[in-house]
C-alpha cells in the first residue's frame, strides 16, 4: 500500500498539462522576444529576453516566468493559475511595447520592431494557462462573457493607452486608419449581415424540411455539396450570373449588385452558412420529444403555438449551436472576400502577403481572430444558457 | 355524456383500424376501454378529440356533434394525459398545469389559484412544487402533474391513454387510487385506454373490450366476468385470474354479517381478495369486521365463496 502510495501522491503534486505549458513557456523564454528590422519589409534579427529589453524590466519578465513556472506545474487551485497566466500575459504585452523604444534607434521612423517568436510562444502558453483554469472554474455562462468583457477592456486599454505604439503593427495601423476602420465595418457586416440573411431563409427551410420528410434529404445533399466548393471558387463562380443580374435586371446595380465587390461576397457567404443552419434545424425539431408535441396538440395548441411556444424553444440550443458555427466560419471566410474586391480585413492580409509585409497580414489577421473568438465565446454562453435552463435545476 | 355513433377509421385500402363501432359513457363514470396493442383502441380515443380525423360516423358530446367544432377548440374543453405524461421540459409546473387555461385566455391570477389548488388536489405542497422543472420531479410526481395539466380548465371529459403505463407497479397501484379518488370528487367523465386488464377491473365503471377494431363487449366488470360475450372476452378477463378479479371489485361492508370472529380484524373498506387473503393466510373461516375501530361483525369464508361465483356478485356502481 506505501509503496503504491508513494508514486501516486508524487503525480497527484505535479499537473501534467502544466507541465506541457511550462515547457512551452521555457521555449518561449528562449526564442527571440522582439524583433528587429532596418525597414518594414527586410527580414529581422531577433533578440531573446535580455538583449530586446532593459535590464531591470527583462529582470522582472524573468522572475514573473518563474512564478509561472511554478504555478503551472504544481497543483495549486484554478484561480491561481489563472492569475498567473494572466499576470505574464499582461507583463509580456507591455513589456513588448517597452522593447520598440529600447531596440529602436532615437530618430529612425524607418526601423520597425515587432513581437518575435519567443513572446509569440511566451503569451500562448500563458494563455493556454488561463484557459484551462477558466474551464476548471465551470463559469457560468454569464461569467465567461464578464472574463471576456474584462479582457477586451484591458486590450482596449494597452491600445489606447500607446504603449503599443512603437510596435510595426500599430505603425502599420497608423498609417491607414481609416481604412482599418472601413474594411473593420465592411468585414462585420458581411459576416454578421451573410449568417442574418442565412438565418431568414435557413431556419423557414429547416422547418419546411422537418414538416415535408421527402424534402429532407434533396435539400440537405444539394447544401452539402454547396459547402464542399471551396470558396475562393465560389466567390469566382459568382461573377459571372451576378454581372448579368446587375446588367439585367433594372435596380440591382442601384443596390449594389455587380460581378465584383460586396455582392458575389456576401451571396457566397450565405450559400456557406445555410446547410449547418438548415440541418441544426432539422435536428433540433427532430429531437423533441414526440410525446411532448403530442401532448401540445391534444391540449389544443395550434400548428403556431405548437411551433413557438414548444418545439422552437425546444429546438433552440442546437439551432443556436447551428448559427454560431457559422458565425465564426464567415467571419473567417469573409477574409477571402478581399480577393474579389468584396473588402474587409482580407484587403491587409493580400496587401500584406503581395508586399510580403508581415506586420500588415498581422493588422489583417489580428482583429478577424479577435472578432471570431469573441463571437464564439459570446454564442457558446448563450447555448449554454438556453439548455442549462432545462437541466441546471434537475443536477443540483 | 358520449355517444360514439359508427365510427369508422381507414388508411387507405387496408382493413378499418377501427369498424363502425358505437357506444356510450354515462357522465361521470369511468370507461374503460381493453384490448391487446393493434385493437384500436388508442385511435378510437383520439378520434373522439379528433387528433385523428374519423373517415366516417360520428362522436357527441354532451348531445353536441364534435364536428360542428374546430379542432384545437374542442381539445381545449376536453383532458388529455398520455403514455409517459408529455410535460413541456423547459417549462415550470405551474406552466404546465396551466397550459390550456393560458390558452384560454384566463387571467394570470385565476391561473395561478387552479394551478396551486389541483396541486392540493394532488398532494402536492404548491409552494415547493410550483416552480420547479419537470426533471426535477419522481414519476409519480410527472405523471400527477400530467393528469393536473388534462383537469386545469375544468373539463368535463378526461381521455386517458395508458395514462399509468410508464409507472413501476408500487407507484401506479397508488396512482390509480388516487384518480379514483379524484374522479370520486370531481364526477369528471373518463375514457381510459389500457391493455392492463387488472387496471381496468381497478377503476372502470365499465369495461369496453376492443379487439380488431371492434367493440366486443361493453359491460360492468362484474358483468363481463360473470358473461363474457366472446371467447376473447373470456380469455381477457382471465380464467383462472376470474374469482379474485370478481372478489376485488367489492368491499368487505358489503359482505358484513352479525356475528362474532377471533383474530385480528380487517377493515370494512378493505376489498373482499384481501378478506379472502387473510382467511387463507391465517386459517381462520371468518374474520372480524371493524369500521373506524369499532366492531360491526364477521365476514365468513363461505360468503367470499359465494361471491367469488359468477352470479353470486353485483357491483353497487
Amino acid at each position: 500500500m506505501s509503496v503504491l502510495a508513494a508514486p501516486v501522491a508524487s503525480s497527484r503534486r505535479v499537473d501534467r498539462l502544466g507541465v506541457l505549458i511550462a515547457l512551452v513557456a521555457i521555449l518561449g523564454a528562449i526564442l527571440p522576444f522582439a524583433l528587429f528590422r532596418a525597414n518594414r519589409i527586410v527580414p529581422g534579427e531577433g533578440g531573446g529576453i535580455a538583449a530586446a529589453l532593459p535590464p531591470a524590466e527583462a529582470a522582472l519578465l524573468g522572475l514573473a516566468l518563474l512564478c509561472f513556472l511554478a504555478a503551472a506545474v504544481l497543483r495549486v487551485p484554478a484561480a491561481v493559475k489563472l492569475a498567473a497566466g494572466a499576470a505574464l500575459l499582461a507583463l509580456a504585452c507591455l513589456l513588448v511595447g517597452r522593447s520598440a523604444g529600447f531596440l529602436t534607434p532615437p530618430g529612425n521612423s524607418f526601423a520597425r520592431v515587432a513581437p518575435g517568436s519567443g513572446f509569440w510562444t511566451l503569451s500562448f502558453a500563458a494563455l493556454l494557462l488561463a484557459a484551462d483554469a477558466l474551464v476548471r472554474l465551470r463559469l457560468p455562462p454569464l461569467g465567461r462573457v464578464a472574463v471576456l468583457v474584462l479582457a477586451l477592456a484591458l486590450l482596449g486599454l494597452l491600445l489606447w493607452s500607446g504603449a503599443w505604439d512603437g510596435l510595426s503593427l500599430l505603425k502599420e495601423y497608423g498609417t491607414r486608419t481609416e481604412r482599418f476602420w472601413a474594411e473593420g465595418r465592411r468585414h462585420v457586416a458581411l459576416a454578421f449581415g451573410s449568417v442574418a440573411a442565412a438565418c431568414l431563409l435557413g431556419l423557414p427551410l429547416g422547418l419546411l424540411c422537418h414538416r415535408v420528410g421527402r424534402l429532407r434529404a434533396g435539400v440537405l445533399s444539394v447544401l452539402n455539396i454547396l459547402q464542399t466548393v471551396p470558396s475562393i471558387a465560389l466567390f469566382g463562380l459568382l461573377i459571372g450570373p451576378l454581372a448579368w443580374v446587375a446588367a439585367n435586371v433594372p435596380g440591382a446595380r442601384a443596390l449594389g449588385i455587380s460581378g465584383i465587390g460586396a455582392a458575389p461576397a456576401f451571396v457566397a457567404l450565405v450559400g456557406y452558412s445555410l446547410l449547418p443552419i438548415v440541418s441544426n434545424t432539422v435536428v433540433g425539431l427532430a429531437g423533441v420529444s414526440r410525446s411532448v408535441v403530442e401532448a401540445a396538440r391534444g391540449m389544443g395548441m395550434r400548428r403556431s403555438q405548437r411551433l413557438f411556444r414548444v418545439e422552437l424553444p425546444l429546438a433552440a440550443p442546437v439551432v443556436l449551436t447551428g448559427i454560431r458555427i457559422v458565425l465564426v466560419q464567415n467571419i473567417g471566410i469573409a477574409t477571402v472576400a478581399a480577393l474579389i474586391g468584396g473588402g474587409g480585413f482580407g484587403v491587409f492580409v493580400f496587401q500584406g502577403v503581395g508586399q510580403t509585409a508581415m506586420d500588415l497580414v498581422l493588422l489583417g489577421a489580428a482583429p478577424t481572430v479577435l472578432l471570431a473568438f469573441t463571437a464564439a465565446v459570446l454564442l457558446d454562453a448563450a447555448v449554454e444558457a438556453l439548455s442549462g435552463s432545462n437541466r441546471r435545476k434537475a443536477e443540483r | 355524456m358520449i355517444r360514439v355513433e359508427n365510427l369508422t377509421k381507414r388508411y387507405g385500402d387496408s382493413p378499418p383500424v377501427v369498424d363502425d363501432l358505437s357506444m356510450e359513457v354515462a357522465a361521470g363514470e369511468i370507461c374503460a376501454v381493453v384490448g391487446t396493442s393493434g385493437s384500436g383502441k388508442t385511435t378510437l380515443l383520439r378520434m373522439i378529440n379528433r387528433l385523428v380525423e374519423p373517415s366516417a360516423g360520428r362522436v357527441l358530446i354532451a348531445g353536441e356533434n364534435t364536428r360542428g367544432l374546430r379542432g384545437h377548440e374542442l381539445r381545449r374543453r376536453i383532458g388529455y394525459v398520455i403514455q409517459g405524461h408529455g410535460l413541456f421540459p423547459h417549462w415550470s409546473v405551474a406552466q404546465n398545469i396551466g397550459t390550456v387555461p393560458r390558452l384560454l385566455g384566463w387571467k394570470p391570477a385565476e391561473i395561478k389559484a387552479r394551478v396551486d389548488e389541483l396541486l392540493g388536489l394532488f398532494g402536492m405542497e404548491p409552494a415547493a412544487f410550483r416552480d420547479r422543472r419537470p426533471a426535477e420531479l419522481s414519476g409519480g410526481q410527472q405523471q400527477r402533474v400530467g393528469v393536473a395539466r388534462a383537469l386545469a380548465a375544468r373539463p368535463d371529459l378526461l381521455l386517458m391513454d395508458e395514462p399509468f403505463g410508464a409507472l413501476d407497479p408500487v407507484i401506479r397501484g397508488r396512482a390509480q387510487d388516487e384518480l379514483a379518488a379524484v374522479q370520486a370528487r370531481l364526477g369528471t367523465t373518463i375514457m381510459l385506454v389500457t391493455h392492463d386488464m387488472e387496471e381496468a377491473v381497478r377503476l372502470g365503471h365499465r369495461i369496453a373490450v376492443m379487439d380488431g377494431g371492434r367493440l366486443l363487449q361493453c359491460a360492468s366488470p362484474a358483468e363481463m366476468m360473470a358473461r363474457p360475450a366472446t371467447p376473447f372476452v373470456e380469455a381477457l378477463v382471465g380464467g383462472a385470474e376470474r374469482p379474485f378479479r370478481l372478489l376485488s371489485l367489492e368491499r368487505v361492508e358489503a359482505a358484513v354479517e352479525a356475528g362474532e370472529a377471533d383474530g385480528p380484524p380487517i377493515d370494512a373498506e378493505a376489498s373482499l381478495r384481501d378478506a379472502l387473503s387473510a382467511c387463507l393466510w391465517s386459517g381462520r373461516d371468518a374474520l372480524p369486521v371493524e369500521r373506524e375501530g369499532r366492531r360491526i361483525g364477521r365476514v365468513t369464508l363461505a360468503a367470499l365463496r359465494h361471491r367469488a361465483a359468477p352470479g353470486g356478485a353485483g357491483r353497487a356502481a
